[in-house]
């Protein structure tokens, strides 16, 4: 047990100045030294590209490294709805407290105050910011900006691009990191995957990285590195992330001695398209602004195979609107999944499997038109219609929750410093801003906030204080052993020489992580899970078949790695969700449900961030608590009748 | 459903290459092409043999990486549809499938059907960009543009990079990525400044890597967003006026 | 600056070094033009417009073979006496004839360095069936219609202007020549085939070159571009068609 303290280092004095005030106090570099510090940038999603092109423009030597073959193809991309910002454009009572109390709430009084209202004032730079840059958002015929509501906000402040706004706004941090490459301040590295954060006297001092298109496995060293690696969704296996998005970055420095904070919060989408066999390899998200016109429901009697058109009106549950009167078809994320899955479990979904339920657009296009709803979500459609081969003009569309983003991650504190020193965590890849649930188009204002705004600002916080200090050369020891270890993995890997691929356990571990650690949990399940990993992972690393070399382009080695953390992180969800007695936002436990099945908070206990630190391979890690402080909103029942 | 694959292996950047054919059994409709391509490589692994080297990741059509030349057409016979979204209810049962990777000067052959597109991000970092360091932009709403002007340039913004362009392209021509850019930015008030400097410098470098256009418009029916040849049009003309007046002190004029 | 010339290496350390295509500038801006391809297919549309309007005037002006004899001989004579007494005779003609034969040549020269271009560009060819599917028969055989119409042309001076292949030739009397030469039917086999090259080509040249030009471009109005594809399909009908008709009618003894 090592003696970590957990100081989240939030700056004193109202809720309102505090953001203000720390900045004021933070150390500055002088610009002429500023050129003095390598900064190490992992990963050009959204937070990394923006915290890469910002710190270059601040004048540090960044390098920046990305697995992908262009830095503009991270998951950020896939982001359809919009980014939030409390402009107040509409007129419509929006605030910067309004989006912070929103955001609270919405993420069930889990996260730092001071975090969120950080977020929800540097929202309005990240508009003003993107626009300069030329990202396209939509437009009125004024000429002004768009605006629409989003994920069941009263108000309207999300700004989008079409149904691609992720795109647009990643297009745009790439484009300011190109151009800080064209003129020689980043360095840019792609083809290029972290495998290991260095430490020397507790202090991060590098990274070893391999490149998957040589093989070539070397150290890299900085002042500072930051994680801007996204989040571990795909420990589902079925998610709605990218086929490469891991967490090994992250799990890796979680090895090095950061902590990992809140594991169990995963968020589940609840428009996503149901798995239609078992060689899938992904599910496809639907945005959620269809449930602004779609209705959903199952049939009322079990086993109903009629086709949909064929169910008249009162042999229909629309169990939404039944449950949630006020809120009907626009209840948050997480009670619109779970109530799915009430109604699957009970045998009452459709399609070929039973595995969806309806949303259905009939209703809406009586009333308005087809033009009209075809015109609001005739893209979607068409990218349903490919997948499915069903029009959802004719027949209703079918959904079912999928994993979607992951809430918890590397603890931070204010400074998004994890607890190794020197060690940043930006994005989905910490667990700051948004509690136990996130609200709809707070992932893009997150991830840009972190990467433009905040990180910049802290970093050089840091550096200021290592002025003098030359960079540990990469023929230290302590690269050297790093280097080491990492080749030893692969050789270990491609020797195993059993009988299936990394994918296959990949698969199998997905399926033990979303039965008993998905929508629902409870104590009997986890349990069972934190018994059943170990042993899948045993079997695992006897009989998986890597072929080929580490020399050059080997895509099974890349992904066995990813499975081997996987496997760590999916026990250590598991052991967090059965530590949390109690149920808030995307974390379910079946044991704690109020009497109509809402979840049921217990502040008295668990109004903390449950850290984990590791304790070496086949010891449980040690949890540690940072107690969170509600000085401004009172954390209430969230109710949505 | 069973198909014959003929497969395109290439071991590394050197080496000369060679179809390999494979059996595809047991596929199933609803399966995307990736996914009929991700059982074959687990059959193969299975066998001891290597897996065949495709790029993919997000898996829905947006991300760009995916992309292959099926039976001769850039990600396979459904239009505006990347190979991640092109499902095998396309195809039908029996069939012989050639799969290949792009095939241009500028995309070298990393492994089998992957392929560095590199060059597209030298176009970028030429010009493709508006010089707007973070810091204290003006409020967003002081710069009024056009709605028609804000939805072309989205419709131009649209592009994945995915090169399906420069492989449908029998000269190898990179000008409908990088007329897409350029009109998503010069389209928009906030790129005037830079407009005739990045014109030229993202013309100049394409023509490094890329051939020339023959105005064929292969790259806008192979391109997973639909993306208009119109575009290439508004390059031309922007590259000329570029060289010809001194543009660089009045951006603004069009 | 010809693609794939000298490409900046893309691989090693650094994936993506900087590129700075300014330093390769010449000072003199129709230099870079001429070396680049998008600056050489303006020269193609420049030159393809002279061209055209070429083909146009000379279809125009043949139409007087309809009329008789002396009409069609007057009116050579009137182009060997255009502004006379301003310019000594035949002095507007060798003016007009120097500038197409520059714009020939240009056009020429610039057909070949693009196609050398994409040639290196594109080394590598699908082995599958390749499916064209956007790209009609006219685009694609620019380059072999473009080799028979240049080599009709040069049989066609040969004959018609020179004279030095032609038994039939008589200096001065270009009526008598031209329906003396395309009564033989290989004679006016031959017109008729190039003819034919030359529809094609006019046909993709002339809506191709509004897309070279840029007035294609979104900045113009995109409900006009059906206008601009029915006056390529226009132009090229009634320029080789008119053209098509002087080679049947001598054979027919319509004319001569």
């Amino acid at each position: 047990m090592s003696n970590v303290i957990l100081d989240s280092k939030i700056p004193e004095g109202p809720l309102q100045d505090r953001w203000d005030n720390h900045k004021f106090n933070m150390k500055l570099v002088n610009p002429a030294n500023k050129r003095k510090f390598t900064v190490l940038v992992v990963g050009t999603g959204l937070a990394g590209a923006a915290a890469a092109a910002t710190l270059a423009e601040l004048g540090y030597q960044v390098k920046c490294f990305t697995f992908h073959d262009s830095p503009r193809r991270a998951h950020s991309i896939a982001a359809q709805g919009g980014i939030n910002a409390a402009k107040n454009y509409k007129n419509d009572g929006d605030s910067v407290y309004r989006l912070f109390y929103d955001t609270i709430k919405g993420g069930d009084f889990r996260a730092r105050e001071s975090n969120v209202y950080r977020l929800a004032q540097v929202s309005v730079n990240i508009i003003d910011q993107c626009v300069a840059q030329g990202v396209p958002f939509a437009r009125e015929y004024g000429g002004l900006l768009d605006n629409r509501s989003f994920g069941g906000a009263q108000v309207s402040r999300t700004f989008y691009a079409r149904g691609q706004t992720g795109q647009q706004l990643l297009l745009g941090a790439y484009q300011a990191l190109m151009q800080q490459v064209s003129l020689g301040r980043v360095e840019l590295h792609t083809k290029t995957e972290l495998l290991d954060v260095v430490k020397k006297d507790g202090v991060a001092v590098g990274i070893v990285t391999r490149n998957v298109a040589t093989g070539e496995v070397r150290s890299w060293s900085g002042h500072a590195t930051l994680l801007c690696t996204g989040g571990y969704g795909n420990a589902f296996y079925l998610s709605t992330n990218a086929m490469n998005s891991n967490v090994t970055a992250a799990w890796r420095a979680h090895k090095k001695g950061a902590l990992f904070a809140n594991a169990c919060y995963t968020q589940i989408h609840p428009t996503c398209i149901p798995a239609s066999d078992e060689s899938q390899s992904k599910l496809t998200l639907m945005s959620e602004s269809l449930r602004n016109d779609g209705r959903i429901w199952v049939p009322k009697n079990f086993d109903d195979n009629r086709p949909p058109d064929q169910i008249p009106e009162e042999d229909r549950d629309y169990y939404l609107e039944r449950k949630y009167p006020s809120f009907g078809n626009l209840a948050p994320r997480d009670i619109a999944s779970r109530a799915a899955k009430v109604v699957v479990d009970e045998g009452r979904g459709v399609g070929p499997l039973k595995n969806g339920v309806y949303l259905d657009f009939s209703e809406s296009i009586s009333r308005l038109g087809e033009t009209t709803v075809f015109e609001r979500y005739g893209n979607l459609f068409d990218m349903y219609e490919r997948i499915t081969d069903e029009n959802p003009m004719k027949v209703p569309m079918r959904i079912y929750p999928a994993s979607h983003y992951t809430m918890g991650g590397l603890w931070v504190d204010y400074n998004l410093m994890t607890t190794v020193p020197g060690l940043y965590a930006l994005g989905e890849a910490n667990f700051s801003d948004h509690g136990a649930n996130r609200l709809g188009a707070s992932a893009l204002m997150q991830g840009l906030a972190d990467g433009y705004f905040v990180a910049p600002y802290t970093v050089g916080d840091y550096l200021a204080g290592l002025l003098g200090q030359s960079v540990v050369p990469t023929t230290d020891p302590v690269f050297v052993e790093a280097e080491t270890a990492v080749n030893e993995a692969s050789r270990r890997w491609l020797s195993i020489g059993g009988t299936k691929s990394p994918e296959h356990y990949h698969r199998e571990l997905g399926k033990l992580v979303w039965e008993y650690c998905g929508m629902a949990r409870d104590r009997n399940g986890l349990e069972k899970a934190l018994s059943e990993i170990p042993a899948l992972r045993e079997e695992f690393e006897k009989n998986v078949r890597v072929l080929g070399s580490a020399e050059g382009v080997n895509q099974s080695l890349e992904k066995v790695g990813r499975v081997a953390d996987f496997f760590e992180l999916g026990e250590l969800m598991c052991r967090d969700a059965l530590m949390r007695e109690e149920s808030c936002g995307g974390h379910f436990r079946v044991e704690h449900q109020t009497d109509d099945g809402e979840a049921q908070r217990n502040d008295e206990e668990f109004s903390f961030v449950g850290a984990w630190e590791w304790n070496g391979e086949g010891t449980a890690q040690t949890l540690h608590k940072e107690a969170l402080v509600f000085e401004n909103v009172k954390p209430s029942q969230r109710s949505y009748k | 459903m069973q198909l014959t694959l003929k497969v395109w292996r290439q071991d590394n950047p050197n080496d000369p290459g060679r179809f390999e054919t494979y059996q595809a059994t047991d596929v199933k409709d609803e399966m995307s092409f990736l996914e009929m391509l991700d059982a074959v490589n687990e059959n193969l692994i299975e066998a001891g043999r290597e897996p065949i080297v495709f790029d993919s990741d997000c898996r829905e059509g947006i991300c760009g990486t995916c992309g292959l030349m099926i039976n001769g057409q850039a990600h396979g016979p459904q239009k505006g549809t990347t190979t991640c979204q092109l499902h095998m209810r396309k195809f039908h049962d029996g069939e012989t499938v050639t799969i290949e990777p792009w095939r241009a000067a500028a995309f070298p052959v990393v492994k089998d059907l992957m392929v560095d597109r590199s060059a597209f991000d030298a176009i970028i970092q030429s010009g493709g960009f508006i010089s707007a360091d973070t810091g204290a932009p003006r409020d967003a709403n002081e710069i009024l543009v056009p709605k028609p002007a804000a939805d072309t340039a989205m419709d131009a913004a649209a592009c994945i990079g995915c090169g399906a362009c420069v492989a449908a392209c029998p000269n190898g021509a990179g000008q409908l990525f990088t007329s897409a850019k350029l009109a998503h930015l010069n389209l928009l008030p906030q790129g005037q400044a830079e407009r005739f400097k990045r014109t030229e410098d993202m013309v100049e470098t394409m023509e490094l890597f890329f051939g020339s256009c023959t105005n064929y418009g292969e790259c806008q029916e192979a391109c997973p967003k639909e993306i208009p040849i119109d575009f290439i049009a508004m390059m031309n003309r922007d590259y000329l006026k570029s060289k010809l007046a001194n543009r660089r002190l009045s951006g603004q004029k069009h | 600056m010809t693609a794939t010339k000298e490409p900046p290496a893309l691989t090693g350390d650094i994936s993506s070094p900087p590129i700075a295509p300014r330093h390769r500038r010449s000072s003199f801006p129709v230099v870079d033009l001429w070396k680049s391809s998008v600056g050489k297919k303006w020269i193609m549309g420049i030159t393809g417009i002279m061209l055209m309007g070429f083909v146009l005037f000379h279809m125009i002006g043949n139409l007087k073979m309809y009329l008789g004899e002396s009409h069609f001989n007057e009116y050579a004579e009137f182009l060997r006496q255009l502004l006379v007494p301003i310019v000594p005779a035949t002095g507007v003609l060798w003016i007009l004839r120097v500038g197409l034969l520059a714009a020939f040549v240009l056009h020429i020269t610039c057909a070949y360095q693009l196609t050398r271009m994409n040639r290196k560009a594109r080394p590598v060819k699908y082995q599958s069936p390749r499916d064209y599917v956007a790209v009609n028969w006219a685009a694609r055989t620019m380059r072999w219609s473009g080799i028979i119409i240049g080599l009709f042309l040069l049989w066609h001076l040969a004959t018609i202007t020179w004279g030095w292949a032609n038994p039939e030739f008589v200096n001065g009397e270009p009526y008598q020549t031209i329906t003396a030469s395309l009564h033989n039917p290989i004679v006016g086999g031959l017109y008729i085939l190039a003819n034919l090259a030359l529809g094609l080509h006019l046909f993709h040249g002339s809506w191709s070159l509004f897309q070279t030009l840029g007035s294609l471009s979104p900045r113009f109005n995109p409900r006009h571009n059906p206008l601009r594809k029915g006056f390529a399909a226009g132009f090229a009908i009634v320029v080789a068609g008119a053209n098509i008709t002087f080679p049947i009618a001598a054979m027919t003894g319509v004319i001569g």
